[in-house]
């Protein structure tokens, strides 16, 4: 085992940073959160260019072929820059999704113009019966004599609004929350009978509610085998759940130094507050937590790629602990911050809200407690 | 020792009961159980009801115009409006002030103030913290200087609640720069309306604009609005903050929560059934539940002790602490109830107005900003760390 980077680990460590130092100060992110798609273009402009919208695709199509080590670099980086940019929702899970599962000719058609930045795509898994539960799918297809008929609805799409290509989960057979008879399609946002809603979320990235009002599609639009596509989504929802926890790490590292500064600064009884012990507890315990967290997404990292069980008890594990440390980093941060700790204007509260969205994103901690029981 | 609640206090929460079904409009109810913003009028219309009923002051001498209840009934009377889904009662007019006013006013002060805060003809807002002086209250520095029959005041004030609705603001003033920081410090009363007052927003958190930046430029402030010798306001703002116990524990809003975490969690589904139901969830709300019947039981034991002039025993300090442990926990938990769904956020749909679109409905749009919202309670007022001090310094002498 080795902790270290290697040298192009270290060049991409290198890159990240400077994209986040260059391109994601907290008042130009604000302002992209404000714009209509609620991130902006010349970041999206910046990671293309940089070849990191295709990280995780193979080189055939122009890919790095990059591990879950690079993907838990980028997504720590882009922690602590508060990226706004689909990154997560359609570089790392919805493109590599579709290489796994996706015919030959969608991926030559789409996976270049995916790394290129021209285009995105989201999965649309969730709906708003199913709470986190990838089995509860009552959203339906019915094979037509052109292909299928997708009705139904898909909630909290992560960056929806912003895909121009959605993988959306529907039902073929079985019972509303059989893991049988699942089946995973791809739809074109555009097409007739879609239609989008878009919310900023709490912590600014936008999520859409997506009806899908009988929306035709051709036969190709099955990706990967009928019926069977329960496996392929946890694949995909667990790269998700990675990939949220080393966003998380970086978050909540951002937001100790954050709040170590502010506790240097701020004065009360003529000295700085964090002279007072009682605050230094409380720092000292959320640093605690957040090395916790690193050391269980690196776990998570070690097992991302290898047997399917192993992968999903150790994002089970990762995903739990990171909730759980990402809410009390977030609370202590803010309490040590006092009155400045509840306002809009601060970082920190918007570091303590991104964590508590990832908490509550593909599965919180009760979630993943049942899955690794489950698997124990 | 005899634990049952006696029958003139059980007749009492009867009443109280059915007088709050009758009387509380509906509207405020649902906005009030479904954790929306409320307006101006939606407090001041409440306050009215219970004024009419005699009920407007629970805690003022009945000479004032109080309802001149036990500390017990207080209680009950707080319980039953908070589970109800009444508003709370600003305490900012009734609260702080008026106690203040009671003790230390002239009766000119008192005639002209008090009839006008239990009908909210007045709103009153408070003007403690500054920028500098937040746990370390007594480091204040907006100064009052004597000019002609009054002060002309300078200065500024943060984290002032609603500061956008009041006409009124009380006010710790510096009069005197020497000796030790808490001397030379005085008690006004400023009409929100005099030239030179600016009202500035803070956006917190959740969205939401309870609190303000008030700047003093030059204010003039006549004489007789001092209230209390002047340079002594020390000692007054150290009374209004010892003044109101009883609604220290918070333990209304707990029973409300509480409540509302059960109804929510009965209407949302896990694996198709209610998420109540599942074991996991259901053991977390049972353990705040269990928490929170301790909680109870420590405020009626400072209830009866107060009640006895008895000062040694259950620190209020400590009630604070644990009550606001209880609410965080149950709004984290009532945010829980919405799982993803919770992420979406419409912060006006919170204002009042039904035909916002939102995600998921009106209920689960407000469930994390208010989660959000509620980490206040561990901030102000003293923040827990300071709670804790006091408990240490002033119980345990060390």
């Amino acid at each position: 085992m080795d902790f270290s980077l290697n040298e192009e680990q270290q060049m991409l460590a290198d890159l990240v940073a400077r994209f986040v130092e260059r391109q994601c100060d907290f008042e130009t992110r604000r302002a992209s959160a404000a714009s209509a798609r609620g991130w902006s273009e010349d970041n999206w402009t910046a990671l293309a260019e940089t070849g990191l919208l295709a990280l995780c695709l193979d080189e055939q199509y122009g890919g790095l072929g990059a591990g879950a080590e690079e993907m838990l670099l980028v997504m720590e980086a882009f922690g602590r820059g508060l990226v706004l940019e689909p990154y997560l929702a359609s570089a790392l899970v919805g493109a590599p999704l579709l290489q796994r599962v996706g015919s030959a000719q969608h991926k030559e058609h789409l996976l270049p113009v995916l790394a290129s930045g021209e285009i995105r795509i989201s999965l649309a898994a969730l709906e708003p019966q199913s709470r986190y539960d990838l089995c509860d799918v009552s959203c339906s297809a019915r094979e037509t004599q052109e292909g299928f008929r997708l009705v139904g609805r898909k909630s909290v799409v992560s960056h929806g609004d912003s895909a121009d290509w959605l993988i959306v989960s529907a039902r073929t057979c079985g019972a509303q929350t059989d893991r049988h008879g699942i089946s995973l399609f791809l739809i074109d946002a555009n097409s007739p009978g879609v239609s989008v809603r878009s919310f900023a979320g709490l912590d600014g990235q936008r999520v859409a509610e997506v009806q899908l009002d009988g929306v035709n599609v051709a036969r190709d639009a099955l990706l990967g085998p009928m019926h069977e596509a329960i496996e392929d989504l946890e694949w995909a929802v667990d790269r998700a759940c990675f990939a949220l926890c080393a966003e998380a790490v970086g978050c909540m590292d951002r937001l100790i130094e954050l709040t170590v500064e502010y506790l240097q600064t701020r004065k009360q009884f003529g000295k700085p507050i964090g002279s007072f012990q009682a605050l230094q507890h409380r720092i000292a315990e959320m640093l605690g937590l957040s090395e916790q967290a690193r050391s269980i997404t690196y776990y998570a990292a070690a097992n991302l790629n290898g047997e399917q069980d192993d992968r999903a008890r150790a994002v089970s594990a990762a995903k739990t602990l990171i909730g759980r440390a990402g809410r009390l980093i977030g609370q202590h941060a803010t309490q040590l911050h006092g009155g400045m700790g509840m306002t809009d204007e601060l970082a920190a509260g918007w570091f303590f809200k991104r964590l508590t969205v990832i908490d509550m994103s593909w599965g919180d901690g009760d979630h993943y407690v049942e899955r690794y029981g489950a698997l124990m | 020792m005899d634990f049952r609640e006696s029958d003139e206090d059980q007749a009492f929460r009867l009443e109280v009961r059915a007088f709050v079904e009758r009387e509380l409009p509906a509207d405020i109810r649902e906005r009030v159980l479904d954790f929306q913003h409320l307006g101006r009028e939606d407090y001041v219309r409440w306050q009215r009801i219970l004024q009419q009923r005699g009920w407007g002051a629970p805690g003022w001498p009945v000479a004032f115009g109080g309802a001149g209840w036990s500390a017990a009934q207080r209680n009950i009377f707080d319980e039953e409006c908070f589970t109800a889904g009444a508003p709370r009662q600003m305490p900012f007019g009734l609260s702080m002030v008026a106690p203040v006013l009671q003790k230390f006013g002239t009766p000119q002060q008192q005639a002209r103030f008090l009839p006008r805060i239990l009908d909210m003809s007045d709103w009153w807002c408070q003007g403690y913290s500054e920028p500098g002086a937040g746990s370390d209250l007594s480091a204040l520095r907006c100064r009052a200087e004597v000019s002609g029959d009054g002060y002309v005041v300078n200065g500024q004030k943060i984290w002032t609640s609603f500061a956008q609705w009041a006409n009124w603001i009380f006010c710790l003033v510096r009069t005197h720069h020497e000796g030790r920081q808490q001397e030379g410090i005085s008690f006004l009363l400023i009409d929100m309306s005099s030239p030179g007052i600016e009202v500035r927003p803070i956006k917190t958190l959740d969205g939401g604009h309870d609190v303000n930046e008030v700047f003093f430029d030059n204010v003039w402030v006549p004489r007789d609005h001092l209230v209390g010798e002047e340079h002594k306001g020390w000692a007054i703002a150290k009374y209004l903050l010892g003044h109101e116990r009883t609604n220290i524990a918070g333990l209304g809003n707990c029973k409300r929560f509480m409540r509302r975490l059960k109804e929510i969690a009965s209407g949302s589904l896990k694996h198709g059934r209610p998420l109540l139901e599942d074991v996991r969830f259901r053991d977390k709300v049972v353990s705040v539940e269990m928490e929170l019947l301790a909680h109870e039981w420590s405020l009626l034991r400072l209830i009866d002790q107060e009640g006895k002039g008895q000062g040694k025993g259950i620190e209020a300090s400590l009630l604070k602490i644990r009550g606001s442990e209880i609410q965080q926990r149950l709004t984290e938990l009532i945010m829980e109830c919405a799982g993803p769904y919770a992420v979406p956020f419409v912060p006006q749909a919170l204002e009042g107005d039904a035909d916002i679109d939102t995600a998921n409905g009106r209920l689960l749009n407000a469930l994390a900003p208010h989660y959000l919202d509620w980490r206040k309670i561990s901030i102000y007022g003293g923040s827990n760390e300071v709670q804790k001090n006091i408990i240490a310094k002033l119980t345990l002498g060390l």
